[in-house]
């Protein structure tokens, strides 16, 4: 069952599910995701990702916003957005 | 630099010894605290506050099990208000659907809860508390009922450890994200009772193959988390992650310790948060600059490549086997007393379990 690469819908809202938390600490350096039981350093893109995944914004709103915002070619965007956030998916860490 | 001071990830707050359970392989001392001598919650409130200055990001609201706690509500309160990601760790027993609910409002982001069988009647056997299984799984409905993230802690031994499949199956019928397959670790009463809970060594090969075989199974459904058990290892554990480098753990009288079991350690100075705070004690306390860092080290470790990924492995472990806590942890195959570590794995009994009572 490897989904990894899967597709992720553009009207999917993606979120950080309730025991997921994104927070800022000096420190511990900067940017760190807080899981059940588990801590991961989250690096600037990542930041810039999970940030825009509140429920609320859709998952090609939040494509174009970054594609916008680096002025970088959509779908190399889109690429590695839907692996990032497939892989988060997969360890619980994300609802897609 | 080997011993530069990195600040605490984690603390595990044992908020009490009482138990109504009597689990044959608790992590806590021999001698367990009593009531009178527990921490009150204004003090605990304080070690939360000290605790995110210096950079803790979780509490592991423990035990014991922290319900016997009337103020665990207010406990939570406090850790949730000192900004710490705040995770219960519990038998399930002692704990309520109302206080479940209050807990929850509190701020509560996690809950664990212990499963001892997937089998009822070999969990309460294990439990040594009639009734516990059904109580446990009802409990484990209202976290999820709550859309608390749940894990199942499911310790194995020779008694169980068949059953690894059942028990990742009875953790997704619950609705847990995550479930702990944790071998049991000979510390305290588990140490007491090591020759009953051992497993043989085709049970763990099988176990291992189970696991990975789950893990592709329920890929992206559930997350797995195992270990090889410490006896049947090649390679030791990196104990807490390395001693005094991101963990702290705080038993019921206020003691501050690196790890649960440190208190094994003769020796040792600890300090209490009743006379330090958290921050001197991290820095300062005696029992913290120990084992800190890899200056203590001897040989095998001292020149191991591995010295910063395993930290020469557990103290307490070296200690229980060895005698000696500053020697290599002897679950390393290159430690000179890795021979007895697979003596003891060789040693089975049959006798009843010594169920952990106060």
């Amino acid at each position: 069952m490897n989904e990894t690469t899967a597709p992720i819908a553009s009207d999917v809202c993606p979120r950080l599910p309730r025991g997921v938390r994104l927070v800022h600490n000096e420190a511990q350096g900067g940017w760190v995701l807080l899981a059940p039981e588990r801590v991961f350093k989250a690096d600037v893109i990542a930041v810039e990702v999970l940030k825009r995944c509140t429920g609320s914004a859709t998952f090609g709103v939040i494509v174009d916003d970054l594609a916008k915002t680096y002025s970088a070619p959509r779908e190399r965007i889109l690429a590695d957005v839907t692996t990032l956030l497939r892989g988060l998916a997969d360890k619980r860490l994300l609802e897609l | 630099m080997s011993t530069a001071l990195h600040s605490p990830l984690g603390l595990l707050a044992e908020l009490t010894h009482r138990c109504p359970l009597g689990c044959p392989y608790c992590s806590n001392p021999l001698a367990l605290e009593p009531r009178e001598a527990e921490l009150d919650s204004q003090t605990w409130a304080r070690v939360f506050r000290e605790a995110a200055a210096l950079g803790v990001l979780q509490v592991h609201l423990s035990g014991g099990e922290p319900g016997a706690r009337r103020d665990l509500v207010e406990i939570t309160s406090a850790a949730h208000a000192a900004g710490l990601y705040t995770n219960l760790i519990t038998s399930a027993v002692g704990i309520t659907a109302k206080t479940l609910q209050k807990l929850g409002e509190a701020g509560l982001d996690h809950v664990q809860i212990s499963i001892q069988d997937s089998e009822p009647e070999s969990a309460d056997h294990i439990a040594g508390y009639e009734g516990a299984f059904a109580r446990k799984r009802a409990l484990a409905a209202e976290v999820v009922r709550l859309k608390i993230p749940l894990t199942v802690n499911a310790v194995m031994h020779r008694a169980n450890i068949d059953r690894i499949e059942e028990m990742v199956a009875l953790a997704l019928k619950l609705g847990a994200t995550r479930v702990e397959i944790a071998h049991v670790q000979y510390y305290g009463w588990a140490l007491k009772n090591r020759a009953t809970l051992m497993p043989s060594s085709e049970q763990v090969k099988r176990a291992a193959a189970a696991v990975e075989g789950l893990r592709k199974q329920h890929h992206g459904e559930i997350v797995i988390d195992a270990v090889v058990p410490d006896y049947y290892a090649r390679l030791p554990k990196p104990c807490v992650g390395g001693w005094g480098r991101r963990s702290l753990n705080v038993t019921p009288v206020g003691k501050v310790l690196p790890c649960h079991a440190a208190e094994s350690i003769p020796d040792l100075e600890f300090w209490s948060v009743r006379d330090h705070s958290l921050a001197d004690i991290w820095a300062n306390a005696p029992a913290f600059n120990a084992f800190r860092g890899t200056d203590w080290m001897r040989e095998p470790c001292r020149s191991c490549a591995r010295r910063e990924v395993d930290f020469g492995g557990c103290r307490c472990q070296a200690l229980a086997i060895t005698g000696d806590a500053r020697a290599t942890d002897p679950v390393c195959h290159l430690a000179p007393e890795h021979d007895k570590v697979v003596a003891l794995a060789a040693v089975r009994g049959a006798g009843p379990y010594a169920y952990r009572r106060m």
